[in-house]
């Protein structure tokens, strides 16, 4: 019969544990119900589970990357391997990448922006950020995609190559770094940060709520155990302020592009109130332009349009404050899907919507850079 | 008098969101679930002391099968005051939808006589996979989470299934299959993640029902 006996006969009243090759499991049952033995079935096919092994085991999670040519965008990847593709980017193109520490999260760990530069010296510039809502995963790891898309334009002189001889561009991959462990390890739609403010019980403050624009107005919740709290005053959290000081520090960003998830959605300012912003007719022109573009990849079909109206009424919000710091070219994305999957979205999925959203970054950063001001 | 709306505005959005959850419930099975494709057209009507009456247009497609589309008129009325009414919905599809007989009754026998009673979690899993043989299970919640879609939605909601947390096959003496399901609802509004507990009932010939749902608590920490 070919019985494979995984907990060996010890003697009587011993349970034993037999793999059963195919063919032998008709016989074996036979001979154990004539017998009055009776069994369980604990695996019903081994090979399955032998099978699913194998593929995770090639899913390329195991160990840090070694080089970002090797390193494995179609999958989400934890906190300590994306910190360690960002090092590895560095050291691979050392006259391009630095990466800088502009402060530390609530429990303590790095904030980490990557700055693209080819040289001059504080060159108006773009930030984009990615993760600021740790459930939103495939935002950080688009991320990922875009910091090795602008070396490699660089590389190839196409692309962005324009881009980055006038304007140096900044990149926060995981802006929200606590939260981001957090969905890694207890709560996979955990959002928030997760500080702690006297008096409650509830943990973390909604970091797009936390900027200093409409602060605390409709648009925020002032419950600490809602999804939207605010927080006990603008700027409470260390994930926004770190963000704050840096604006305010380097004084030349000229395009300020947030990136969340789900919804599909290009929003520009502003989210706490009606009133349109005064470059509304130019930002809705881009907002046009931007969405063509990425639609042009796949198809995938964007709306657009200022956050009040699109979406819902948001106070003290990321880009309604940078807005209202000079910088006119604020813009959140929302990208796939339209809640099939929603926060859980299939990792086959990051490459095609990073492709497709830089398609419409370009556009805004091309904006920016035909259009000084 | 109805006022158009543009088609990027958050309430048609909404309205959109919540006709397709109703229909999808009425006309869906663990073979086929319906998703919104686009919205065509939106407009919105006041009527005084009664609510606010929402006139769609929308195309609707096959979760499973992206190129199978099909048209639906649709009116979602949103009851002034009272929060505990369910909005009325009344829909039109124009065309038909994909037969779905073979595939629901390969998961009917499947699923009708197991040695063991189907249990599963974290449906899609954090990946986003959902392994093939949970497909029509998860359709199948995709559907009946339309039922607690269209009781529970305001003009201030946007339900979505976000995962099935737990799911768990009950054993039944009658043609019929059930299921306890515990999923996630995500209100894109609230930005929320409601647990909701639901009864599922579902045979070929008859659809699906949800016999019992009740919104669960929100743990504090996380």
């Amino acid at each position: 019969l070919q019985l494979d006996f995984w907990l060996a006969p010890r003697g009587l009243g011993h349970p034993v544990d037999i793999r059963v090759p195919f063919p032998s499991l008709q016989p074996l049952k036979a001979h154990l119900e004539a017998n009055g033995i009776s069994y369980s079935i604990m695996i019903e096919d081994v090979q399955t589970l032998v099978d699913h092994e194998q593929m995770e085991m090639l899913r390329g999670r195991r160990g840090l990357p070694i080089s970002t040519n090797t390193f494995d965008y179609a999958t989400y990847h934890s906190l300590d391997e994306i910190y360690a593709f960002m090092d590895l980017l560095v050291a691979e193109n050392p006259n391009l990448v630095s990466k800088l520490e502009i402060g530390r999260s609530t429990e303590n760990r790095p904030l980490y922006v990557l700055k693209f530069s080819n040289g001059g010296t504080n060159r108006p510039a773009i930030w984009i950020d990615t993760g600021i809502h740790s459930r939103e995963w495939v935002t950080q790891a688009s991320g990922v995609w875009f910091a090795k898309k602008i070396v490699q334009d660089h590389e190839n002189k196409e692309g962005v190559a324009s881009i980055l001889d006038k304007m140096d561009i900044f990149l926060e991959i995981v802006t929200n770094p606590d939260g981001f462990v957090f969905t890694q390890t207890k709560n996979r739609m955990w959002r928030k940060t997760r500080s702690k403010h006297s008096g409650s019980i509830c943990i973390g403050v909604d970091p797009n709520r936390n900027w200093d624009a409409g602060f605390g107005g409709p648009g925020a919740s002032g419950n600490p155990c809602s999804e939207t709290y605010h927080g006990p005053y603008a700027n409470s959290e260390p994930e926004v302020k770190s963000i704050v000081d840096f604006v305010k520090g380097h004084g030349n960003i000229k395009a300020f592009i947030s990136i969340h998830s789900y919804s599909q959605l290009l929003l520009y300012p502003y989210g706490y109130t009606t009133t349109p912003v005064p470059d509304q007719k130019e930002l809705h022109e881009i907002s046009e332009k931007a969405v063509a573009a990425l639609s042009s990849l796949y198809g995938t079909k964007y709306k657009y349009g200022s956050i009040i109206t699109t979406i819902y009424q948001a106070s003290g919000g990321t880009i309604d404050w940078t807005y209202n710091q000079g910088i006119k070219y604020s813009f959140t994305f929302e990208l796939r899907d339209t809640g099939r999957y929603g926060f859980l979205l299939p990792a086959k999925q990051i490459v095609p919507t990073a492709q497709e959203t830089w398609l419409a970054l370009k556009v805004i950063m091309q904006h920016a850079l035909d259009h000084p001001y | 008098a109805a006022m158009e709306l543009p088609l990027s505005h958050s309430l048609a959005s909404r309205a959109a969101a919540l006709a397709t959850g109703y229909l999808c419930y009425r006309r869906g099975s663990p073979g086929r679930g319906l998703a919104l494709r686009s919205l065509r057209r939106a407009r919105r009507q006041d009527i005084n002391d009664v609510g606010h009456k929402y006139y769609l247009e929308l195309e609707l497609e096959d979760v499973l099968d992206k190129d199978s589309t099909v048209n639906c008129t649709a009116e979602v009325l949103y009851h002034l005051g009272n929060k505990n009414i369910a909005p009325d919905v009344q829909f039109t599809l124009e065309g038909e939808l994909k037969n779905t007989d073979e595939a629901d009754n390969i998961f009917y026998n499947r699923i009708k006589s197991p040695e063991k009673e189907l249990v599963a979690e974290n449906i899609p899993d954090s990946h986003g996979n959902v392994p093939p043989e949970m497909e029509p299970i998860r359709l199948l919640a995709w559907v009946a989470s339309g039922y607690v879609i269209w009781q529970n939605s305001t003009e201030n909601t946007k339900f979505q299934l976000a995962q099935i947390k737990h799911v768990k096959q009950v054993k039944r003496s009658d043609e019929y299959l059930e299921f306890d399901y515990m999923i996630l609802l995500h209100d894109m509004v609230s930005q929320e993640i409601i647990p909701w507990k639901m009864t599922v009932l579902w045979h070929p010939q008859h659809g699906v029902q949800v016999t019992q749902d009740s919104r669960q608590p929100k743990h504090a920490s996380g």
